[in-house]
């Protein structure tokens, strides 16, 4: 039995302006109803497959993600809801944001869209699902699991120190 | 082409509050802006559906007393702009000192 | 004999809310003693994108402060400029625009519907009345072109016209909406175990209520008839309407006036809509604005102020917004104090707090 027959859904509100995320719960009532893919709103990381964050990330929220994150058992996958989420959006310049979800957790799948629209939400969940499934798959095969936040910190930090030297013998270069 | 606005000294304040409160005014808000180096600080009350606004200038570094004796429910709006502004505002009936707004970085108004 | 007290923090990541408040609970067994609220979670700063977004796409800024009041936010900092650039607007313009207001207060008063239904456990009410606000929300798609943020504001009138046919469609949809919130109000008003989550749970006095400066339906609840519709901007100087009231004080007063307040909503947009005048929706815009204006406004959750200073530049000197809910909260904070741990998630939903609004 698949968890992809049945995940269940953990939505973190990062610092959205809450209208991706009534988007998010109208996605669970009648009209647009995931609930029929057998996906249930929990409010436990521990009970979660899917984590789905809207908003940017700011230093207060950072921590409270990771730890969300990391209690997920695995297989896990993180989508990104709405541009916010995706880069930081209009409030990318804003002093109080850092960026989108992918600054403190590696996310799967991106949803654009501002507010992101319901329909656009249930095919990214859609799209969710297959990733769960290859991890599922890889995680009892190999005993593959995903990146811890600290692991993505690390791996993040060793990319921007590679970018960095590569700017470096770039600008030395010309 | 603010709706009844008064300029006034800062030192001056409480006895306007006193004399706006006893018309029966309640504190809409309160919010500071940055104009070059000096901080206004403006007032809004509202009686029904009337309006009056009072306007403060300090420089940098100057003290302005709390209304929250006069106004209880001004200590959100001065803790925000002791927050937000760095203005040091003296004897807020429920000062946080600093911890109502979480932001990385201090002051971001000033 | 008391047991220790305890502090307990409620939020950001909670059940209750899909938003991030967060609120540490001094508590002694299960009463809490105190609540202090901090802010920071949402905080964005969006107010300091004044130095780095023109005038005119600031418009997008103030719509994005909320995504729930989204379109009240973007009414009051476009007419907090037309005042200072000293606009005159068609009527049909104001018309349309009132007629939108009423629509997205409906949305957010059967929003709140739901999400009250939620905290008091009853889920299929909560469905049910999610199922209400799709048609709502597909009467501003029509008209606008947007679910949740609709972008038709721009300053000196609207983006596009809303044609007549397109707002007559409207009514039979209006009276199906009545019809169904009918069948939710009995539940809502009348079923006994609702009603003992309700009745006498958060009581705030007239006087306390304005002595704390709480504002919107969580003041008129406690009896004080004062609604800022009254001043008369946009179209409602020309329309009849009685201002909600409940005397109760407690949350089933607060469940009763938004309740009352979709069918005035109705009835006002009913009204907006067999009046509407012909004409433009829109006047030509030049300059800069140079002055400094406060707008007051009734959003869905209460009085909200914009104050906007600009120096005939460009980009103006400082937007600020006080809403409702920042207003509430020293209301919301008495109503915590003294209250059972477990009744918490029925007085902060019973305010209709939005937080993503308080913080900015």
């Amino acid at each position: 039995m698949r968890v992809s027959k049945s995940p269940w859904l953990l939505h973190y509100d990062g610092s959205s302006c809450n209208g991706c995320d009534i988007e998010v719960l109208a996605s669970t009532a009648p009209r647009f109803d995931v609930e029929r893919f057998g996906i249930i709103n929990t409010g436990n990381p521990k009970h979660a497959d899917i984590l789905l964050c809207t908003g940017g990330v700011n230093s207060q929220n950072k921590d409270v993600i990771r730890q969300i994150y990391d209690q997920m058992p695995d297989p896990k996958v993180v989508l990104a809801c709405g541009i916010c989420a995706c880069d930081g959006g209009i409030f990318k310049d804003c002093y109080n944001i850092l960026g989108g979800t992918d600054k403190v957790i590696p996310v799967d799948v991106y949803v654009p869209g501002c507010a992101v629209r319901p329909e656009a939400l249930i095919d990214g969940v859609v799209k969710a699902l297959e990733i769960l499934d290859e991890k599922e798959r890889a995680f009892k095969k190999e005993g593959k699991r995903s990146l811890t936040s600290s692991e993505y910190k690390a791996l993040l930090e060793e990319k921007a120190g590679e970018s960095e030297t590569k700017e470096d013998t770039d600008a030395s270069e010309s | 082409m603010l709706q009844n606005l008064e300029e006034i000294e800062h030192i001056e304040l409480l006895n306007k509050m006193k004399e706006i409160s006893v018309a029966g005014y309640h504190i809409m808000q309160i919010c500071a802006t940055k104009i070059g180096e000096d901080y206004e600080v403006l007032y809004t009350f509202g009686k029904a559906d009337d309006m009056r606004n009072v306007k403060i200038t300090i420089s940098p570094g100057v003290h302005i007393p709390s209304v929250t004796d006069i106004f209880e429910a001004a200590y959100l709006y001065e803790n925000e702009i002791h927050d937000l502004f760095g203005i040091e505002i003296d004897g807020i009936n429920h000062d946080y000192k600093g911890g109502l707004y979480r932001t990385s970085e201090e002051k971001p108004f000033a | 004999m008391a047991g220790k007290r305890s502090v307990i923090p409620f939020g950001p990541q909670h059940p209750v809310l899909p938003e991030p408040i967060h609120i540490d609970l001094v508590v002694e067994d299960e009463k809490v003693i105190e609540a202090v609220p901090s802010i920071g979670f949402v905080h964005r700063g969006l107010e300091s994108l004044v130095t780095k977004k023109d005038f005119n796409d600031m418009v997008y800024v103030a719509e994005r402060i909320c995504g729930i009041c989204s379109y009240g936010h973007g009414y009051g900092y476009v007419d907090a400029i037309e005042h200072i650039m000293n606009i005159q607007l068609p009527d049909r313009c104001d018309h349309i625009r009132t007629i939108l207001f009423e629509l997205s207060r409906m949305h957010s008063h059967i929003l709140w519907m739901g999400l009250m239904a939620d905290a008091f456990g009853f889920e299929s009410l909560f469905m049910e009345t999610w199922k209400i606000r799709e048609k709502v929300l597909d009467m501003l798609e029509a008209a606008t072109g947007g679910r949740v943020i609709f972008s038709i504001l721009k300053i000196g009138g609207l983006r596009h016209d809303v044609s007549d046919e397109m707002l007559k469609g409207f009514l039979p949809v209006l009276e199906s909406i009545e019809e169904s919130i009918r069948n939710c109000e009995n539940t809502f008003l009348n079923d006994t175990a609702v009603m003992s989550r309700l009745k006498g749970i958060g009581y705030l006095s007239a006087e306390e209520a304005a002595r704390l400066g709480c504002t919107g339906p969580f003041l008129r609840a406690s009896g004080v008839a004062f609604d800022n519709r009254l001043r008369g901007y946009a179209a409602y100087g020309k329309i009849d309407f009685d201002v909600i009231t409940s005397g109760e004080g407690d949350s089933y007063g607060r469940c009763k006036v938004r309740i009352g307040e979709i069918y005035q909503s109705v009835s006002i947009i009913r009204q907006c809509i067999e009046t509407m005048p012909e004409g433009e929706v829109s006047v030509p815009v030049k300059g800069f604005p140079n002055g400094e204006y406060m707008t007051v406004i009734e959003q869905p959750r209460g009085e909200a102020c914009y104050y906007v200073h600009a120096s005939g530049k460009k980009f103006i000197e400082r937007m600020r917004v006080r809403t409702p809910t920042f207003a509430n909260v020293p209301g919301l904070v008495k109503t915590l104090a003294g209250c059972d741990l477990a009744d918490v998630p029925i007085l902060v939903v019973a305010v209709d707090p939005c937080i993503s609004c308080t913080e900015r």
